[in-house]
């Protein structure tokens, strides 16, 4: 029999682990609402603002929040680069061409960086305390970067509903033909909703990279849970997308601890699979 | 089109005649890399069946392992020869695959969402392969046990690489001729006007759960077959290279990179993918890692961008245009 508190300490991480992928999938599902197009490398982009944060505290010595802020800065460039570079010139396609462009990305991002940092684990070594709460032990770091995640968050929902940019942003997402009837430009929507979204990538980067090692093939680990997330919040649903990111967070890390880490990703996307059946607007959407 | 008839005829010859050929000491390595071109491609085939009309799965990594899984674990556990384990496994694949596609038609999963759904399909095929590592060996693959002799026909094992250049060759041609007897039907029509638009497909009496479910079905046996090919001829399968994102991904790329809409795209996209990353493998050696992958996403964005119809696909367009006939050769679209 297990031990009740490994199940509490499994909510625990749960709820911690709920945080980050909240992040992940917001950028991502802002990008998806908005310009309507899923960047299956947007979790390798993360994984390449990592790397920044990574080479700029060992390599080059800066302090961490330093560094962060930095990966920020990285990501937003890297977002603004690719909806130039890739996005562009393919935003009328067939959205099938849309995904595989993006595909091209990630084989591209992975080898890229295999290429030129090889396939070692990096990590940033933070010395934080654990923390102990009636037996339950709380890495502290992971604390930390939950906090700093919602911190996050609530900048990037005080962004898109009390600024200007933000109101017209959501406009897009909700309809696209009217928005240009509004004297909008949303070619310069998009571009700012792709900088966000990969500043968003930043914040990611940022928090994970004191958690976790990088690795050439880490967005292959987070990537697929990120869209699903995505899809089972709703296009365009923050709050669907938030709430969606601690369920799918506590399956994996309860049925991780009940069963094995492998069954509790398998048990997170045949629920996936199947709300996908039921609910195809994502689980908070009325139905039709 | 009898010039192409006779090109095909005579490049049909060639393939037959390589495995004759004196190639000096790279001969086997020479047929290794034309075996997996040939498998490869039927597998892209397959899944350009589904693919042309709209329904893009990227999970065809389930499929394929689970076709390759049940045929290696059949011989491995209960000795069954691959002869009855091959057509067990197929059938076993068509089965998941009705699984997946009934609510998938039913519920109108369709584009972004299809794509989405088959994605975590192939994950989680591959993520219950690494699960039961006891029956699988889990992330590190499985071996297919190895038969009495080195030459087998009751196991399907050969030390010689020519015999499995004719299977695969075989197997190649089978998927053409699959591709080309739907390309001819009046399914095809059917299932193009369910890629456009399935409500005004319904309105005009194609039952379209049908089609989606007959050409899945279809599909997924190709790849089945496909996937227990190459465990058999690799006497070998792993949960990385049978099922999952990233082989998913790379029969798509494969494909998309050949041109889907045309017969022979795929071969040209397969051929293309592994005859370049085996020259940046051999030019490159151990130096650079990674750089053969590079390259290859690289090129994959600009084609998507620049050829979304693919290289032959262009070409054949650029050829067709030329001609202008109005009967006879395949249809291409942009």
């Amino acid at each position: 029999m297990l031990d009740p508190i490994f199940i509490l300490e499994a909510v625990v991480n749960g709820i911690l682990l709920g945080g980050v992928l909240a992040l992940l999938a917001l950028g991502l599902n802002l990008i998806f609402g908005v310009i309507d197009i899923v960047w299956i490398a947007y979790v390798d982009l993360v994984t390449l603002c990592m790397y920044g944060v990574y080479f700029l505290v060992s390599l080059y010595g800066w302090p961490l929040w330093l560094a962060g802020l930095a990966g920020i800065g990285i990501g937003a460039l890297l977002g603004v680069l690719v909806h130039l570079l890739i996005i562009t010139p393919i935003l009328s396609s067939p959205p099938v061409n849309q995904l595989l462009a993006t595909g091209g990305l990630l084989f591209f991002i992975q080898s890229v960086a295999t290429l030129l940092w090889s396939t070692d684990h990096r990590s940033v070594r933070v010395s934080l305390p654990t923390l102990e709460v009636g037996g339950i032990f709380i890495s502290f770091t992971r604390l930390l970067a939950f906090v700093l995640a919602i911190l996050a968050m609530i900048a990037l929902y005080l962004f898109l509903t009390r600024t200007y940019t933000g109101t017209a942003i959501r406009a897009v997402s909700q309809d696209r033909e009217a928005i240009t009837l509004m004297g909008a430009r949303p070619q310069r929507l998009y571009l700012v909703t792709s900088a966000v979204g990969g500043a968003m990538a930043g914040v990611a980067g940022a928090l994970l990279i004191i958690q976790y090692a990088v690795h050439p093939y880490f967005g292959s680990a987070f990537g697929p849970l990120t869209f699903m997330i995505c899809v089972l919040g709703g296009l365009g649903n923050m709050v669907g997308t938030f709430a969606a990111a601690f369920i799918m967070a506590q399956v994996i890390s309860v049925g991780g601890v009940l069963v094995s880490t492998e069954m509790g990703y398998v048990i997170a996307f045949v629920i996936f699979i199947v709300l996908m059946f039921v609910r195809p607007g994502g689980i908070f959407a009325r139905r039709a | 089109m009898s010039a192409a008839r006779l090109l095909g005829a005579v490049g049909l010859v060639v393939l037959a005649l390589v495995p004759l050929l004196p190639l000096g000491p790279a001969q086997e390595y020479i047929w290794h890399v034309i075996i997996q071109i040939f498998l490869w491609s039927f597998v892209g085939n397959a899944w350009s069946l589904m693919g042309r009309f709209g329904l893009v799965s990227l999970g065809h990594g389930a499929f394929l392992g689970v076709g390759a899984y049940a045929m290696v674990l059949l011989w491995n556990f209960f000795g069954m020869t691959p002869w009855l384990g091959t057509p067990l496994a197929v059938l076993l694949t068509v089965a998941f695959a009705l699984v997946v596609a009934y609510p998938c038609s039913r519920f109108q999963v369709v584009g972004h969402y299809f794509g989405l759904v088959t994605l975590a399909v192939g994950e989680v095929i591959r993520l219950l392969i690494v699960a039961e590592r006891d029956w699988t060996g889990g992330s590190l693959g499985v071996s297919l046990k190895a038969g009495g002799t080195a030459s087998d026909w009751r196991t399907l094992q050969f030390a010689d690489k020519r015999v499995f250049y004719y299977v695969g060759l075989a197997a190649w041609l089978f998927g053409l001729w699959v591709w080309w007897r739907v390309d001819r039907s009046m399914a095809r029509s059917a299932m193009e006007a369910i890629g456009e638009d399935e409500t005004a497909a319904a309105s005009v009496g194609i039952r379209v759960a049908r089609f989606k479910m007959a050409i899945t079905a279809l599909s997924a046996a190709l790849t089945a077959l496909g996937g227990a090919l190459l465990a058999l001829y690799l006497a070998y399968a792993n949960p990385d290279t049978m099922a999952g994102i990233g082989v998913s991904l790379r029969i798509v790329f494969a494909v998309v990179l050949g041109g889907m809409y045309s017969l022979l795209g795929p071969f040209v996209g397969t051929a293309l993918t592994i005859a370049l990353s085996e020259y940046l493998r051999i030019y490159f050696g151990i130096k650079l890692i990674g750089i053969a992958e590079t390259i290859y996403g690289l090129l994959l964005i600009v084609f998507i961008i620049f050829l979304p119809a693919g290289i032959y696909g262009s070409i054949a367009q650029a050829v067709r245009r030329r001609l202008s006939r109005p009967s006879g050769g395949l249809p291409v679209r942009a």
